[in-house]
């Protein structure tokens, strides 16, 4: 530390004073690095003007609240910040993209959009359904099994937050290759088996011990993920919504309940905005939290009960940031000033200097506002839970935050001013990349590929991390991640949360970052189109989305350029489906000393089933039924699993053709409503051939197709009908009974009656010369499937 | 006793997390049932107030421990005398999952004599190791000691899931024979792992989840009266619930685990 730059204010606990108003542009540099607040030059010169204007030094308490609120994890500087390219401005991505969507589809059904912890939709009988998906990657990469159990901790907290009931957890996962050369990893990193058992168990104790069914879910593998683990973790909650209380008021007392305050998680949100470097792991340890899953069960219990008698006036969770960011948050939203006692805080063990209180991110604690006529009775309910809960102060109607410790003031900052953190202007550029079609010659035994795909890592069956999961806790699991006697991957949940109703929630997700590395934009209509087709085959509808965007170094101008580009496409594809996005979240910066993560987009999909009895699950039911391919095959490899079993990335990634997948995606509903469809199943990473391959084996019964009678276009090769991943395509299996309804239904989309399902335990494929290509039975699918590098941990 | 007089009593500690799912499927079967966290319990005083006291699934006390002995413990410390008193005036007594870790570590099953000062039996960590969340058959072994299997005719395979990752039911080595023995001799035995078609799994992974000693997936005293297993049949009670549902051409109305819940109530309403 540079001594000159501090003065140890005399009190009885440790307070510094920071000498910032004749600090020079070196000297706020080292205060920024010296405290960690992960400020700017151009931030910490907003910082000191305030100061001057005020006359008078800050405190480090007030320093490292302006560092917090104005993290990139906090305030998402990114996102809301100017962007250059091309010689136009892009101002907020958020605004003009992702908001702007929502907005122009206006959709009447939603109740709350990216207001909250949560967005929320109207569902069944007053009830809301809340969903926040999470990004948890760096502190993962630092302690895997810690890492992403306080992901889904954080989450879980997300969706009380909105004054929901958890009922269903989602978790999208992407490690380094598990057989990963030991020696070619740089000092710092871990391997991603590790990481992978370590994040795949901490996932499971915690939505387990919580008994919150993890039910939907991907794993991706790629190289660029060894030194930037990627961990989403998702949750979705009910709430009656008349019980949505969000109204605190001047001289409402501030609750803080849930776990004691430690030195856990000290700076998380600045460290989830840097790179990653090998000094990480000695460094940042401190920035991740410890779990305790049981705490924040009893939390819950205490939290839906003060809902229920509606004796709290706001609520929020402490999450990045700590009190810092849930008092700041919460006293903007209505307007208020607020005052703490930090002393009030319970703490883990004593000597936490008070700016340590104040950002420690410890987990399972949540921050209500109480009225104070219930504070009694608020404080009673989560006695009786064994929670621990404190006033620690409360909301004052002047607009300025006042923190004390032992009656001395430590921190007073307008509240206007720490929201109102200077523009990032960032310069973006973007190049479409310059790849190349591969030119080889069509396998000749394409059975044999077909098995070599099925146990690729990203097509493989992922049963032995599902089945560590509890998905069927609160039996309310309708539809599960695995389907039927022989485990087949169903394409979304779906869960029946009222006992006194038949509608459920189906949860689903698309995800391409293979795509991404050719073109972003394509990467994410790609994602965009595949949750929703996801969503759409076991008869869910009425789909509103979240966007997760795991990204590198936004300071980078091409990263930043692939980012708008993603964007660009969120806002196109989510007004053509007229699907609203209601919540999101970023994580940036994924960089480590192997490069940056590939960027990776995930789409959830939240729709509902008007009644859980007309849903569809991907397994094939009877002999003798039909086959039908719906949707358009085209010549697009580029990014495919079948090109990277080859050796290739490609050039053309599957686009979205938007006029075309929207009549499609209608007609499959109506479809599914009028109880044609036996079985659905997208087409998506291996195409026709994997998701043919699977609604055998799970099904328990043979198909035949005839690819000569795929529609679509320059389909000259059978390996390409059996391995593109066009969008927009489902497989879908019709009784004869319904055939000629069905057709009719159909007529004027792109469809074809491709084959059969039979009683030979076989999958065979005949080619587009009419010789058989593919001819494999059910008993070597299924067991390649299940034959995968995951299953071998 | 008339089924609008049953009272159930489904309690809760931090970290249970299957009560509701119970509840909802006593009260299926029209009888009244509650939720009560053990503080409300040893508060008032008031549990022979009930018929049925149900130990639910879950992790009570995040079980960092070992799975049940904490809930136990502090169960036979601050209710010890009404425990015992409700045990001896044959009530039942029902333990699922996290319930039946704790029905053992608490001696109150296998229960060969009556209560145990010591647990006879454990329920080890699952081999092959780790949580596992699957299906599982079941074949009802009980000639009719078993008070919550009475609708259930010996041989019936039943389909129910399992999600855990300490159910692996053990006797001492030394004393296993014996005690297996005994288990028969009373007729405590009542459920064991099977295939599909009823042929036992012989500790074969996966039709045993666990590796349990001789399949055993559930267990009764030597009255009948104190029911344990591993499986959860409150989530097999609707027949949307089950794995296969949407494979089947004409659906019965409820899941097989109803049948477990179903034989509970049929004898509290014969029994005067």
């Amino acid at each position: 530390m540079t001594a000159s730059l501090y003065i140890c204010r005399e009190a009885p606990f440790l307070l510094f004073e920071v000498k910032i108003i004749d600090a020079t542009k070196r000297q706020l540099k080292e205060i920024s690095s010296e405290l960690g607040l992960g400020l700017n030059s151009h931030e910490m010169e907003a910082v000191r003007s305030y100061f001057r204007k005020k006359g008078r030094n800050p405190t480090d308490v007030e320093l490292q609240t302006i560092g917090q609120t104005w993290s990139e994890h906090c305030f998402h500087k990114t996102f809301k910040g100017k962007i250059r390219m091309n010689g136009n401005e892009v101002d907020s991505l958020f605004k003009t993209y992702i908001a702007k969507a929502t907005r122009e589809i206006d959709p009447s059904w939603c109740f709350s959009v990216f207001e909250d912890n949560a967005g929320i939709v109207n569902f069944d009988k007053g009830h809301g359904i809340a969903v926040k998906v999470e990004t948890h990657n760096h502190p993962s990469a630092i302690e895997p099994f810690g890492g992403a159990a306080t992901g889904v901790g954080g989450v879980i907290r997300d969706i009380l937050g909105v004054w929901a009931d958890p009922i269903a957890c989602t978790n999208i996962l992407g490690f380094g290759p598990l057989d990963f050369d030991y020696n070619k990893l740089p000092s710092g990193v871990k391997h991603p088996k590790y990481v992978y058992m370590g994040v795949v168990a901490g996932i499971g104790s915690y939505g387990n011990n919580m008994g919150i069914p993890t039910v939907n879910g991907a794993i991706y593998f790629d190289e660029s993920y060894v030194g930037n683990v990627v961990v989403y973790c998702g949750c979705v909650g009910i709430l009656p919504l008349k019980k949505f209380m969000k109204n605190a008021k001047p001289d409402d007392t501030i609750v803080l309940a849930g776990g004691k305050t430690g030195r856990d998680g000290i700076h998380g949100v600045t460290f989830a905005s840097a790179v990653l470097t090998k000094e990480s792991e000695e460094i940042s340890r401190p920035a991740v939290q410890i779990a305790n899953p049981i705490e924040e069960e009893k939390l819950k219990r205490a939290i839906i009960e003060i809902r229920d008698r509606e004796l709290a006036s706001a609520i929020t969770d402490l999450g990045g940031g700590g009190l810092s960011s849930a008092v700041g948050e919460t006293a903007k939203k209505f307007g208020c000033g607020a005052t703490v006692d930090l002393e009030k805080v319970p703490l883990k063990y004593a000597g936490l200097a008070p700016w340590e209180i104040y950002v420690s991110e410890s987990q399972e604690r949540m921050l209500l506002t109480v009225p104070p006529k219930n504070l009694e009775k608020v404080l009673e309910i989560f006695a009786e839970e064994d929670v621990e809960a404190t006033a620690i102060g409360k909301f004052t109607a002047d607009g300025v935050l006042r923190i004390y410790y032992n009656r001395e003031k430590v921190a007073e900052l307008k509240i206007s001013f720490l929201f109102e953190p200077p523009k990032a202007t960032r310069i973006a550029v973007y190049k479409p990349a310059n790849f190349k079609e591969p030119t080889y010659p069509e396998p000749e035994n394409l059975t044999h590929t077909l098995l070599r795909l099925l146990t690729s890592p990203n097509i493989g069956s992922k049963e032995s991390v599902i089945r560590t999961y509890d998905h069927e806790v609160k039996g309310n699991t309708v539809l599960k991640p695995l389907h039927g006697e022989h485990g087949g991957p169903n394409d979304a949940a779906i869960i029946k949360p009222l006992d006194e109703s038949w509608k459920g929630v189906t949860i689903s997700c698309g995800i391409n970052p293979n795509y991404g590395k050719i073109d972003a934009y394509w990467m994410a209509a790609s994602a965009i189109d595949e949750a929703i087709r996801n969503n759409l085959a076991v008869g869910g509808r009425r789909i509103a989305l979240l966007d997760n965007f795991t990204w590198g170094n936004p300071e980078e101008p091409e990263r930043l350029g692939s980012l708008l580009k993603a964007c660009e496409a969120c806002h196109d594809f989510a007004t053509a489906f007229k699907t609203p996005f209601i919540s999101g979240k970023d994580s940036l910066y994924n960089e480590s000393p192997l490069g940056p993560v590939t960027p990776t987009l995930l789409i959830t999909a939240l729709g509902m089933i008007p009644d859980v009895r007309l849903a569809v699950s991907m397994d094939v039911k009877t002999p003798n039924n039909l086959m039908y391919i719906v949707g358009q095959t085209f010549k697009e490899l580029g990014g495919s699993e079948y090109y990277r079993l080859k050796g290739f990335l490609g050039k053309t990634v599957p686009k979205v053709q938007k006029a075309h997948a929207k009549k499609t995606f209608r007609t499959i509903t109506k479809a599914i409503d009028s109880g044609f469809v036996k079985a659905c199943h997208d087409l998506s990473e291996g195409g026709l051939a994997v998701a043919a391959a699977e609604m055998a084996f799970a099904g328990g019964y043979g198909i035949e197709l005839d690819l000569r009678k795929v529609p679509g276009k320059a389909l000259d090769r059978n390996d390409f009908v059996l391995f593109a991943e066009s969008n927009s395509r489902f497989l879908v299996e019709v009784s004869e009974k319904s055939k000629k309804d069905f057709e009719v239904l159909m007529k004027g989309k792109s469809f074809a009656r491709i084959g059969e399902v039979t009683d030979i335990p076989r999958l065979k494929i005949k080619g587009l010369n009419g010789r058989v290509v593919v001819d494999a039975s059910l008993k070597d699918l299924s067991a390649f499937w299940k034959r995968t590098s995951s299953s071998e941990v | 006793m008339k089924l609008e007089e049953i009272r159930v009593c489904v309690l809760r500690v931090g970290g249970t997390n299957c009560d509701a799912e119970t509840k909802r499927a006593f009260e299926n079967l029209g009888v009244q049932a509650e939720i009560l966290h053990i503080n409300e319990v040893v508060k008032s005083q008031n549990l022979l107030e009930y018929q049925v006291l149900v130990f639910p699934g879950g992790f009570s006390y995040g079980d960092y421990v070992r799975a049940g002995v904490i809930w136990a413990n502090w169960i036979l410390a601050k209710l010890g005398k009404e425990l015992k008193a409700f045990v001896e005036d044959d009530r039942p007594v029902f333990g699922i999952c996290n319930g039946f870790q704790v029905l053992v570590e608490a001696g109150l099953l296998p229960g060969f004599e009556g209560l145990s000062q010591y647990p006879e039996a454990a329920l080890a960590t699952n081999l092959p190791p780790g949580y596992n969340c699957r299906w599982v058959y079941l074949k009802c072994e009980n000639n009719g000691k078993c008070i919550f299997s009475g609708k259930i005719p010996k041989g019936k395979v039943l389909r129910v899931p399992v999600a855990h990752s300490e159910g692996r039911f053990i006797f001492t080595k030394e004393q296993e024979k014996k005690l297996l023995e005994k288990l028969y001799e009373n007729d405590q035995l009542v459920f064991r792992y099977c295939d599909r078609t009823g042929e036992y799994a012989e500790g074969n992974y996966p039709m045993n989840p666990n590796g349990s000693f001789h399949d055993i997936a559930g267990i009764c005293n030597s009255e009948g009266t104190i029911f344990g297993l591993m499986p959860h049949p409150e989530r097999a009670f609707y027949w949307w619930q089950q794995p296969n549902w949407t494979r089947q051409k004409r659906m019965p109305q409820y899941g097989d685990g109803k049948l477990i819940f179903e034989s509970l109530i049929n004898y509290l309403e014969k029994k005067s």
